[in-house]
């Protein structure tokens, strides 16, 4: 492909060479922004080339879609399998999936807030980008520093406990798991428990006097109204790893709830976009424009009656008061709602190896090709997950759709570009501190990288400004 | 010693090796005190000046890869694949059985849950996929390979500590190097 005869923007060639995050705003005649493109840069084509596989190979290949959050692949994935041969996981198998699934969103949750995310928080968004990371926090803060570190390796210490590595682990298999839990194993897990906790409070007590502290911004912090959508329990309980669907409506009201994930498709359809290789997808039933939906911790926090541990149900109940008990449109609080799930992980996780079962060898039952099709949703970290596969009567694969997290938060960390950009651009000026904001903003959804913008924390980024003819106006980097 | 600059970068991947690096956990502070990391996914760091190490993730997949890959080559002293996709394209080169434009229009206009409506990405701002995934020593010298689907964080560890150290690393030594 070449760029003949497409819409003229500039790439510089430092965008090029660094893979910067590439942004587009489009000005009115009056000067204002009228819209903003957020480009996500990132293609491998799973969809395609996993056609004519058999189906019992994607647990292992679809994991390679995100190494920060392999386990929910995994997971979802054997849950389609599963629905392809009509039965379900041994019961010990059930529960060390849980425990593994818990332990990746400990990690992703605390990856996204003490390594990429607190720097901002303790040293301050203006700070030197050389400095306002995990290595420049570990100077100024180091007990945070190592905590969040330790805690993201509690995280990813249990799956290498159950399967002997750490990610990409095998083991997780349709019908349960192929490795038990070891006496020995469960012992050494349950010794992080107290640490972890005391992490996890630390965490939340900063975000909560950060907010304290800079209500005037995080109140106005790219504030707009989505619907959501989250995975409850039968009471609507914040659920991770297995549940029905809740839609809710930006005003609160209840769209959907109990949905069997596998309706997904009467209810969710996405567009292909130019300036993107992620899709927009929308809430079906309202429509491209008026489907707008977010997932994620903030989601799952505003679609959800409780939590299921009392730490974290403490902890729900003062999020709920940030607005009234409805749902709450700050895309900053995705911090605040990362760290309450964090908490209740890590709860959940002291629970399941209380649990007399948990160290049983009853972990796998086995299955055989009966139905040509299976879908499978989880919570990732990021979100709602969905794996739809349809195969032919030897097993292959014919069709596989895969319905991402971030896919789904794309039309709203567009929009976030949006607002931040209509704060801080008039005209031809653009204020300082806007790329941080912007990057910030994005930040919140903590997108999984592998399929958007490659920075993990600070990202380079270069926006272009377009007149509304489509002609390039000015650029600015950082 | 001078203090070394290391720098890792992230091309077609799932950012798998980048997190079995950070799994060297307290280590990584180990690490800061002899090196500088001057440009990586997990720092940042706006221009890559010319460093003593990179460790370079995943495979070639585009115009921008090819490009950023030529630069990294340029800058670094030592340049080093890390995990399977960057030395046999592993997963990521699953998509050379199958025709690019394939690829995308599948992608694109073909899903159970895309509606019709929209068009396929191709705006000027996003990179262009090669008809081919290649690994990196088709395109660059490469001075050391590391392999695993990730390398396990002990292996990581170990080369860039030699490496650092102005030591030859002994991957014959390594435990557990393995592909996959």
């Amino acid at each position: 492909m070449d760029s003949e005869g497409k819409r003229k923007i500039l790439i510089s060639p430092v965008t090029r060479i660094e893979g910067h995050a590439k942004i587009t705003l489009l000005m009115n005649e009056a000067g204002e922004v009228s819209d903003a493109r957020f480009h996500v840069n990132e293609f491998r084509g799973f969809e395609t080339f996993c056609q004519g596989r058999l189906y019992t190979e994607m647990p292992t290949i679809t994991p390679r879609i995100c190494g920060i959050c392999p386990v929910s692949h995994t997971v979802t994935s054997v849950k389609a399998c599963e629905m392809i041969q009509g039965i379900r996981p041994a019961h010990t198998g059930h529960l060390l999936r849980k425990l593994m699934h818990h332990g990746q969103h400990i990690s992703s949750h605390a990856l996204s807030f003490f390594h990429l995310s607190s720097p901002d928080f303790l040293l301050g968004y203006d700070a030197d980008p050389n400095i306002r990371n995990i290595i420049g926090l570990a100077d100024k803060f180091p007990d945070i520093a190592r905590r969040g570190i330790r805690l993201r390796q509690f995280g990813q210490e249990i799956s290498e406990r159950i399967t002997g590595k750490k990610i990409h682990a095998m083991g997780i298999v349709p019908g349960g798991m192929s490795y038990p839990l070891t006496e020995s194993n469960r012992q050494a897990l349950r010794g992080w428990i107290p640490e972890a906790l005391e992490t996890a409070r630390i965490g939340l007590d900063l975000i909560v006097r950060f907010m304290k502290e800079n209500h005037q911004m995080v109140e106005r912090f790219a504030v707009f109204p989505t619907h959501y959508l989250g995975t409850v329990g039968p009471e609507g309980e914040l659920e991770l790893y297995d549940g029905n669907l809740r839609f809710m409506h930006a005003d609160g009201h209840l769209l959907q709830d109990q949905l069997p994930p596998h309706r997904y498709l009467e209810f969710i359809a996405e567009r292909s976009v130019y300036w993107s290789y992620l899709t927009y997808p929308y809430y079906k039933p309202l429509g491209y424009e008026e489907g707008r939906y977010r997932v994620g911790p903030l989601a799952r926090l505003n679609v959800a009656s409780g939590m299921k541990t009392p730490l974290a149900q403490e902890a729900f109940l003062s999020f709920k008061k940030l607005n009234g008990g409805g749902p709450v449109h700050g895309t900053f609080y995705y911090h605040y709602a990362r760290l309450i799930e964090l908490l209740g992980s890590i709860e959940e996780i002291s629970m399941l190896l209380e649990d007399p079962q948990i160290t049983s060898a009853d972990i796998q039952l086995h299955g055989k090709w009966n139905y040509p099709e299976g879908i499978g949703s989880s919570e990732a970290p990021r979100g709602t997950l969905f794996h739809h596969y349809i195969t032919g009567s030897t097993g292959q694969l014919e069709k596989v759709n895969l319905l991402i997290a971030t896919g789904q938060n794309n039309p709203a960390m567009n929009r976030s570009v949006l607002e931040v950009a209509r704060q801080y651009v008039k005209g031809q000026d653009i204020q300082e501190g806007m790329l941080n904001r912007v990057e910030s903003a994005i930040r919140c959804y903590d997108p999984c990288l592998s399929c958007s913008t490659h920075a993990l924390g600070q990202m380079p980024m270069e926006i272009e400004v377009l007149d509304p003819q489509g002609a390039f106006l000015f650029r600015r980097s950082r | 010693m001078t203090r070394k600059k290391l720098a890792t970068f992230w091309l077609g991947g799932c950012s798998g090796c980048h997190m079995s690096l950070l799994d060297i956990d307290e280590r990584l502070l180990e690490l800061t005190r002899v090196a500088d990391i001057v440009k990586s996914p997990v720092v940042d760091g706006k221009h890559l000046p010319p460093c003593d190490i990179a460790l370079v993730e995943g495979s070639v997949t585009s115009d921008e890869h090819w490009q950023e890959l030529l630069h990294i080559r340029k800058q670094a002293s030592t340049l080093v694949s890390l995990g399977d996709c960057a030395i046999t394209t592993n997963i990521t080169g699953m998509r050379n059985y199958f025709k690019t434009s394939a690829v995308l229009d599948n992608a694109y206009r073909h899903m159970p849950s895309n509606d019709g409506l929209g068009s396929m990405p191709d705006d000027a701002a996003l990179l262009s996929l090669n008809d081919k995934v290649y690994p990196l020593h088709e395109i660059v010298q490469v001075d050391y390979m590391i392999p695993g689907c990730p390398p396990a964080a002990d292996i990581i560890f170990y080369v860039l500590n030699e490496l650092l150290n102005d030591r030859e690393p002994d991957l014959e030594e390594v435990k557990k190097l393995k592909y996959g």
